[in-house]
């Protein structure tokens, strides 16, 4: 079984760590990874901007980057979705697309039906917020959204159960959004802000040390503003706390 | 003020810290309302799959429907009329409330009439419109429009309320009391009720089949202007159609939970003449509806049976109020409606979201309302409507995100840069992202180096 | 060409939705172990109140909970010691100023606490609104569990008015505190009839 570790271009250049903890969990379950060097950007940010059309050359790139790969796993699901959900309307009937639309796992999920890991080995005695971040929540379906009518699931809260001596504390609600949402960030700058501002008052509310999410996009937008308003929380990837890389 | 710019209207809604959070929770006590009613039905996801359906298969046999839909209200007396803008709709009412020499019209709550505008319309004709649903009643006595479709006050406070309510009706000044206010508001109402000489009313189900209209309240607002003058005259769109009158046991299950989580509206009331010695009227209204059938990516859009669902759940109609939507419906369902209506000037609506997709998922019709948000912002770009500056900046990063070297070298100048950097030059007023946020500490490495010394190969 | 054939041909031009059929409702929907029970629980919590009496209490039940009223209006076959008589009067607005209306509801449903009233003999739909408090009686045996079951017993034929009436009339439109009586009844009691 052959992986492509597709990583985020934010992410390679600003969080190495939580890039370095992704790979070493794959790693774990002795996996042949790897890391094609040509990948930059699944054009995501451009595509919620509305130049989809202008980003079509990435999406190129991108499937002929990783088409070889049995499974291309990303600790990301915002750019997963993208690929999945979005790459759609420039690869019509393609094969090549098909094959990495079906192969294409966020690291969690990859873990959790693929591999379907049973065991972590690894302590994190800390109280843990989750971020269910809403493209993983809601498209990817990571866990089952409190306002649909299905038997409750959340494979990443599965997982982090897998780990030894932590505590997920209940957040008063569940999924709600951050204000991320890509360049909506900067767009509508004070209700994204408003909103990141509420999900850490929860998280502070609930006693959490830890918020840790599946998009590492999410966490940066609310790292910005713990940083800045000083408040006794940290951000983490998910993949640092399953992989013990903390 | 119309701006037609969500994040400048969003910006003074946010700025009073403590009332956008008072209407943020409100709202969300509604939504956790509607999540607990809707879960107290284990067929609920089979209900919304049902009425997305009806829906559906109605939209594509719409034409056969409205036939069917005249033919049988005329069998019964009702007289049926077509409009196919707001100005005719306008012109029609106003005409049979002149043939009636009516003079004061009671309303209930129709978002058709908003959007018509029929309130000025009539207004400058020599009629007077009471509005009599509680919260249209305070907006209209206030000269502002509904900022929700089902709770058009929910901007205000009980303050707000009682100070418009003494000036206007005379209730004691300091008196916010809901209940008091309520009180006063029904008295005062009883006598435009029992004055009037006609009752304008929304409708939410038209039935094929049966020829008759329904009408969901729960204040009665509708029932008695409905039923005391024996005029009544109901405004619909053509998209209110349903086929038959089993499939209103799929809509009035899934309305009022939706909506405020309810089961039922205290009233739904089914009419199907008029009042004895009276005239029952019915206009059918397109108005820019019929393009909606002629779009696969935003067909879906005309099934909304207006519970407001999608507005209480949306993070950021939460924390914007629906004023800042500067559109007759706010909130997701309203972005896609005048995105789809008036790209140019509604250009600002699709980007009022967070793609979140909360709404897609409380919709009880499945309108794919994230989707057609992302959709939206596609054609804008297509039309050359989005900014220049935007569409520079993003045709340059994939440019640059073309030539993996490049980026990556320019990143890393950027990782070594900054943090040598004084705070003023990075947060300066240009970095919209660092006003309430830091940005992130750089590392030495990139991933992409890292893995080339230490893994690669091993 | 008149306005309704140009709606009608925008509608035919091009339509691209798809027609999935319609689905039917035969044993759909969710059914109680005690509907009566989860009637009785579903008015409550709407504001309304459920009450199981005989035929014979009738009158003593409807004058001990309304003592102090003036104008008690009734169109009930069960209940005719009211001192209005709506159908009598021959404009609607004569009923104005009714305390309390006793009617005739055809059946209950258990999910939601309605309950369909449609009476051939009412004269005024109004009634049903514009009395201060009202009270629906029901033969106990007219109880469904859910809206699709609503809905079959329901002939739209010869019914030219009906309404599903659940609790008193209530209004939450300021600042979403709930207050019951907004312009219909202030009080709304279903009395089952064994």
């Amino acid at each position: 079984m052959k992986v492509g570790l597709f990583i985020p271009c934010f992410m390679n250049e600003l969080y190495p760590k939580s890039c370095v903890a992704t790979l070493k969990l794959l790693k774990k379950f002795d996996l042949d990874v790897e890391y094609p060097m040509q990948q930059t950007c699944c054009g995501q940010a451009m595509a919620n901007s509305g130049c989809s059309k202008d980003m079509k050359s990435l999406a190129y790139k991108f499937v002929d980057t990783f088409k070889k790969y049995d499974y291309i796993v990303a600790p990301s699901a915002s750019c997963v979705t993208m690929v999945k959900e979005h790459y759609e309307p420039f690869f019509h009937y393609n094969e090549d697309y098909n094959k990495v639309k079906v192969s294409i796992y966020e690291v969690c999920e990859f873990l959790h039906d693929v591999l379907k890991i049973e065991k972590l080995n690894v302590k994190f005695p800390y109280k843990v917020g989750l971020h269910n971040s809403c493209h993983g929540h809601r498209t990817l379906r990571l866990g089952s959204a409190s306002e649909l009518n299905i038997p409750y699931n959340n494979k990443l809260k599965n997982l982090l159960n897998l780990v030894e001596e932590i505590e997920i504390i209940e957040l008063q609600r569940e999924d709600e959004c951050c204000g991320f949402g890509g360049t909506f960030s900067v767009s509508e700058e004070d209700i994204s802000i408003a909103m990141g501002k509420d999900r850490i008052a929860d998280h502070l509310n609930s006693k959490a040390e830890v918020i840790t999410g599946a998009d590492m996009s999410c966490l940066m937008h609310m790292e910005g503003i713990i940083k800045r308003d000083k408040k006794p929380l940290r951000v983490m990837h998910i993949t640092e706390i399953l992989a013990g890389e903390f | 003020m119309s701006l037609y710019n969500h994040p400048l209207k969003a910006k003074e809604f946010v700025r009073n810290d403590e009332r956008m959070h008072w209407h943020d929770k409100a709202l969300w006590f509604v939504r956790e309302k509607r999540d607990l009613a809707s879960k107290s039905i284990p067929e609920w996801e089979k209900l919304r799959t049902y009425a997305a359906q009806i829906k559906s298969h109605t939209m594509a046999n719409l034409d056969k429907y409205l036939l069917e839909f005249e033919a049988n209200a005329k069998k019964r007396g009702i007289k049926v009329h077509f409009a196919k803008d707001a100005k005719e709709h306008n012109e029609i009412v106003y005409k049979i409330l002149k043939e009636n020499r009516v003079e004061k019209v009671v309303k209930s709550k129709s978002m058709l009439t908003e959007e018509c505008r029929l309130n000025p319309f009539l207004e400058k004709r020599g009629i007077e419109v009471v509005d009599t649903d509680l919260g249209e009643r305070i907006v209209q006595l206030r000269k502002e429009t509904p900022s929700h479709i089902v709770l058009p006050a929910i901007h205000l406070k009980k303050e707000d309320v009682a100070k418009t309510f003494h000036e206007k009706i005379g209730t004691d000044e300091d008196n916010s009391d809901p209940s008091y206010l309520t009180n006063a508001a029904r008295e005062n109402l009883r006598q435009k009720f029992l004055n009037a000489q006609a009752g304008i009313t929304g409708v939410n189900f038209a039935v094929a089949k049966t020829g008759g209209v329904v009408v969901c309240t729960n204040e009665g607002n509708a029932d008695m202007g409905a039923t005391l003058p024996k005029l009544h005259i109901a405004c619909m769109g053509i998209e209110k159609i349903i086929p038959r009158a089993e499939d209103l046991g799929v809509f009035t299950r899934l309305l009022a939970r939706s909506a405020t989580g309810q089961p039922i509206t205290s009233y739904t009331s089914h009419f199907h003449s008029s009042v004895e010695n009276g005239e029952m009227h019915i206009v059918i209204v397109d108005n820019k509806r019929t393009p909606f059938l002629q779009s696969n990516s935003y067909k879906n859009a005309l099934n909304c049976i207006r519970c407001g669902a999608c507005m209480n759940t949306c993070p950021v109609y939460r924390r914007s109020g629906g004023h800042s939507y500067d559109y007759v419906i706010p909130g997701p369902i309203g972005s896609t409606l005048g995105s789809f209506r008036d790209p140019k000037i509604y250009k600002t609506l699709s980007f009022a979201c967070s793609l979140c997709g909360s709404c897609s998922n409380v919709c009880p019709v499945k309108i794919d309302l994230d989707s057609q948000l992302y959709t939206h912002r596609q054609d804008l770009r297509e039309k050359n409507i989005i900014s220049n500056k935007k569409r520079v900046t993003m045709q340059f990063a994939v440019w640059l995100m073309n030539r993996p070297l490049l980026f990556s070298f320019i990143s890393k100048l950027a990782r070594k840069t900054i943090p040598l950097l004084p705070k003023a030059v990075i947060y300066n007023k240009y970095n919209i992202w660092g006003k309430h946020r830091d940005i992130p500490q750089m590392p030495a490495k990139s991933f992409k180096e890292i893995y080339k010394e230490e893994f690669k190969n091993d | 060409m008149t306005s309704k054939e140009i709606i009608l041909q925008n509608i035919r031009k091009n339509n691209l939705v798809k027609d999935l059929g319609l689905p039917s409702y035969s044993n759909f929907g969710i059914k109680f172990d005690d509907p009566y029970s989860k009637f009785n629980q579903m008015l409550e919590s709407v504001g309304g109140k459920t009450l199981f009496i005989k035929k014979e209490e009738i009158e003593d039940t409807i004058f001990n909970l309304f003592s102090k009223e003036k104008e008690i209006a009734s169109n009930s076959l069960y209940f005719k010691k009211g001192n209005f008589f709506p159908n009598e009067q021959e404009d609607a607005h004569l009923l104005k100023n009714i305390d309390v209306a006793v009617v005739d509801g055809n059946f209950a449903v258990a999910e939601n606490a309605a309950v369909w009233v449609s009476n051939k003999n009412n004269r005024h739909r109004t009634l049903y609104f514009i009395a201060q408090n009202i009270v629906i009686l029901v033969d106990k045996k007219d109880i469904v569990h859910n809206m699709h079951e609503a809905y079959e017993k329901i002939s739209f034929e010869n019914i030219s008015y009906g309404t599903f009436i659940s609790g008193p009339s209530k209004t939450a439109d300021i600042e979403q505190s709930l207050v019951i009586g907004a312009h219909g009844p202030k009080s709304g009691y279903v009395i089952f009839i064994e």
